[in-house]
């Protein structure tokens, strides 16, 4: 169900700035719509985002429901080491959803 | 004037339903816009939370976002810090804000001397036309904001479901 898109380079050299893409795959109801019949319909949104590298953190974003559809974020890191990042979505209703990508630092 | 159309009690969503009525029924999708929307007031109280008391700077930070919007569902908006990111001296966190959709967050990006450059890039949902704020906080305490008007023609948020 919850499919994750991560893009990272697979080589980089030591120091350089490299950027990396993510996509999630979710509905982010944001919890201020009605149905037909005037129902609210809940609020369904990931509400943070994690991404580590080799186990430390590197970047976190607080999501709000004025993320769009399927969360997209891109941000930048210095290579610095080869390892493997790691990613996780965390949201309403449980949501909890993991990614990992791995670098060649040369 | 008839009851009918004192602006009070004539809502939009009796309009709508009326033209539901006067078409095929069930053809015209009916949107039931809530009044639901953050204020001004409430964009500079989200403000005053993040910075407190300190004195908050226009520079620094650049907001990439389309000036006129069509579909306010899915607005791809960047937003960037000319200030470098060394272990002494960087961005610790980004925050948007808004000043019309139903609530005034939009996101907080925390980020570490190791990102390299101050920039993230995601999409976003405008309830209206609006301005956008983007403050950032520097590891010495200082903030930094810019906003930028929006013009969206097709409204996100609020509208009904399919």
């Amino acid at each position: 169900m919850a499919a994750a898109l991560v893009n990272v380079p697979a080589k980089a050299k030591r120091g350089a700035v490299i950027e990396i893409k993510t996509l999630m795959s979710h509905v982010m109801e944001p919890g201020y719509r009605h149905t037909a019949a005037g129902e609210m319909v809940p609020r369904d949104i990931v509400t943070s985002f994690v991404c580590r590298f080799n186990g430390t953190e590197i970047f976190r974003a607080d999501l709000f429901p004025a993320i769009a559809a399927n969360p997209f974020l891109s941000f930048f890191t210095t290579a610095g080491e080869s390892g493997r990042f790691e990613f996780e979505w965390i949201g309403d209703n449980g949501f909890v959803a993991n990614a990992s990508a791995a670098i060649t630092v040369e | 004037m008839s009851s009918m159309f004192d602006p009070i009690h004539l809502s939009r969503r009796h309009l709508l339903q009326l033209a539901g009525t006067l078409t095929a029924a069930g053809t015209l999708p009916l949107i039931t816009v809530r009044p639901v929307q953050a204020t001004p007031a409430m964009l500079t109280s989200a403000i005053r939370n993040l910075v407190g008391e300190a004195n908050v700077r226009v520079g620094k930070v650049r907001l990439d976002i389309p000036p006129l919007v069509e579909n306010g569902n899915t607005v791809p908006m960047t937003v960037s810090v000319d200030h470098p990111m060394t272990a002494e001296s960087y961005v610790k966190s980004i925050h948007v804000f808004n000043e019309k959709n139903p609530q005034p967050n939009v996101a907080n990006f925390h980020l570490t001397p190791r990102a390299g450059r101050a920039q993230v890039a995601t999409r976003i949902r405008l309830a209206d036309s609006q301005k956008v704020v983007a403050i950032a906080k520097l590891s010495d305490g200082s903030f930094w904001s810019v906003s930028v008007d929006v013009i969206v023609t097709l409204a996100a948020c609020t509208e009904e479901t399919p």
